[in-house]
C-alpha cells in the first residue's frame, strides 16, 4: 500500500484545510462537553480515532453490499457497535476516565463527523482511504478538542492534566481561576477563537457575504 | 445505481444485526468481570478516601486496597430499627437492588430509602476506630452519592467523599476536591442533644474546635452546598442512621 500525496491530503487537509469543527462546525456538542480537562479529552479523542477508523473500514469494505434504502441505518448500527466496544473496553481498563467521561463514549455515536465521514467518503472510496480519511478527520476533530481542552483546564482550573501550573488562591497562591472556561460558553468562545484564528490564517474559508 | 431485491435487504439486515449483537455480547461478556472488578475496587476506594487512610492523590494498587480493606467490617442494618442484620451477607448487599421505600418528605429531595443499608465499621484491633456511612441527596443538578465517616463517637466527622455526581465541574463539582474535603475532619454532626446539626455555610467557617457545626462553602455552588448539609442531617436523623448510631453509641457505652 503506498501513502503518496492523495493519501497524505486525506490525512492532513482535515487539520486545517478543512477542519470538521472549525469549517463543517461539527461534533461541536461533544467539544464543550469534554473538554474541563485534557485528560478527559484526550480519552476521547482516542476513542473518535478509534470509533472512525472502525467504522470507516467497516462501512467502505461493505459498500458495494450496502442497500442504499437501508444505508443509513447500517451506517448507524456499525458505528453504534464499535461505540459500544468502546465503552466497554474504557469501562474495563480506563474506569476513573470512562467515569469523568460517563455519557460522552456513548453520545460518540450522535457526533455528525462520524457518520458524516462514512456517508460522505467511506460509502465511495476503497477501505485504505477511507481509513486515512476517518483518521485525518478525527485528528482534526482532537486538535480542536486538545486545544480547548488545554485553555479551559489552564484557565479555568489553573492546572494541566490534573497538575497544578496557575497556583490559585484557594490553595495560597495568586491565580484567580475562570469560573467561566469550566462551564460550556468557556468552549464557544475558545472555539470561536479558534475558527477566528484559522480563517484569518487562510482567508479562502472565509464565506462569502450576500 | 445497484439495484436490491427486498429479500436481499432484509437478509442484509439481518445479517449485519447478527453480527453487531454478537461482536457487543462477546466484548460485553468477556470484559463482565474486569469490570465488575473495577466497580468493586472503585466503591472500596471510597470507603477508604472518606476515612482518609488513603490520600486522594495517592494511587493505589488493587491489592494494596484489599489489603487495607481487611481492618475494615461491613455489616447490613436494618434502616428503621437500626439492628444488625447478622443473617445478611454483607457482601452481597447491592444498593442498586436491594427493597427500597419511598422516603418521607425532606429537603434532601431524597425519593426512596432502601430498607437496608451497608455500613463500614472501620476496625482497631478489636474495637471500632470509625463508621463509614454511605449518604446520598440532591445537589443542584443530579443524585449525589458519597460516604461519610465518623469517629465511634458518632458526633465527629472523620472525613467525607463523593463518588458519583453530576454537578458542574468547577463550582458544585469542587465537592469531589480534596481540599473541601480536608475542611470537614474534626466538625460535629451531631448537637448536644443528639440532634443532627451541621451546615455547610457561605464563606469561610472557623477551624473545627471553634466553630464545629460549620463548614466553608463551596463558592458559586449555593444549591450544591445546601444539598450536602440537608442530605448529611437527613441521613443523621431518624429515617437514616439515627437509630443505629443510638443503638452503636448504648453498645459502646456499655463495654
Amino acid at each position: 500500500m503506498k501513502f503518496g500525496k492523495k493519501e497524505r491530503e486525506a490525512l492532513l487537509d482535515p487539520l486545517f484545510n478543512n477542519n470538521p469543527i472549525a469549517l463543517q462546525v461539527l461534533g461541536i456538542c461533544s467539544a464543550l462537553a469534554v473538554t474541563t480537562r485534557m485528560d478527559t479529552a484526550l480519552v476521547m479523542c482516542g476513542a473518535v480515532i478509534g470509533v472512525m477508523a472502525c467504522s470507516s473500514l467497516v462501512v467502505s469494505l461493505l459498500r458495494n453490499n450496502i442497500p442504499p434504502s437501508i444505508r443509513i441505518i447500517v451506517q448507524l448500527s456499525i458505528i453504534a457497535s464499535f461505540v459500544i466496544l468502546t465503552d466497554q473496553i474504557l469501562k474495563a481498563y480506563l474506569f476513573e476516565i470512562s467515569k469523568s467521561l460517563s455519557v460522552f463514549v456513548g453520545l460518540i455515536i450522535t457526533n455528525c463527523i462520524v457518520m458524516g465521514r462514512c456517508e460522505a467518503y467511506a460509502m465511495q472510496n476503497g477501505p485504505f482511504m477511507s481509513v486515512v480519511d476517518a483518521v485525518g478527520n478525527a485528528l482534526g476533530y482532537s486538535l480542536i478538542l486538545v486545544g480547548t481542552a488545554f485553555f479551559r483546564e489552564l484557565i479555568g482550573s489553573g492546572s494541566l492534566f490534573g497538575y497544578t501550573i496557575l497556583r490559585p488562591v484557594t490553595e495560597e497562591g495568586w491565580y484567580y481561576p475562570n469560573g467561566m472556561m469550566v462551564l460550556s460558553p468557556g468552549a464557544f468562545f475558545l472555539i470561536g477563537l479558534f475558527i477566528w484564528a484559522i480563517r484569518a490564517w487562510k482567508p479562502e474559508q472565509v464565506e462569502e457575504e450576500n | 445505481m445497484k439495484q436490491f431485491s427486498t429479500t436481499y435487504i432484509f437478509i442484509f439486515a439481518a445479517a449485519l444485526c447478527l453480527a453487531c449483537s454478537t461482536m457487543i455480547s462477546v466484548t460485553a461478556v468477556s470484559l463482565r468481570e474486569r469490570q465488575e472488578t473495577n466497580q468493586v475496587l472503585d466503591r472500596k476506594k471510597s470507603v477508604l478516601l472518606a476515612t482518609r487512610i488513603i490520600e486522594a492523590n495517592e494511587s493505589v494498587t488493587a491489592q494494596r486496597v484489599e489489603e487495607l480493606f481487611s481492618d475494615i467490617h461491613s455489616v447490613v442494618i436494618d434502616l428503621e430499627t437500626g439492628e444488625v442484620d447478622e443473617d445478611y451477607n454483607a457482601d452481597e448487599y447491592d444498593f442498586a437492588t436491594t427493597p427500597k421505600i419511598s422516603a418521607p418528605s425532606n429537603q434532601a429531595q431524597i425519593q426512596q430509602i432502601p430498607l437496608k443499608a451497608q455500613v463500614f465499621q472501620v476496625l482497631d484491633g478489636d474495637e471500632i476506630e470509625m463508621l463509614v456511612l454511605p449518604i446520598y441527596g440532591q445537589g443542584l443538578w443530579s443524585t449525589m452519592y458519597g460516604f461519610l465517616a465518623l469517629d465511634s463517637d458518632t458526633r465527629t466527622v472523620r472525613g467525607i467523599t463523593y463518588y458519583e455526581h453530576g454537578e458542574t465541574p468547577g463550582l458544585g463539582g469542587e465537592v469531589d476536591n480534596p481540599r473541601w474535603k480536608n475542611r470537614w475532619p474534626g466538625r460535629k454532626v451531631f448537637d448536644e442533644d443528639w440532634e443532627p446539626h451541621i451546615q455547610v455555610i457561605k464563606g469561610q467557617a472557623g477551624p473545627p474546635d471553634e466553630d464545629p457545626h460549620r463548614v466553608d462553602g463551596l463558592s458559586g455552588a449555593t444549591i450544591t452546598a445546601r444539598g450536602v448539609s440537608h442530605m448529611i442531617n437527613f441521613w443523621l436523623d431518624e429515617h437514616g442512621f439515627g437509630p443505629y448510631l443510638e443503638n452503636f453509641r448504648e453498645e459502646q457505652g456499655s463495654v
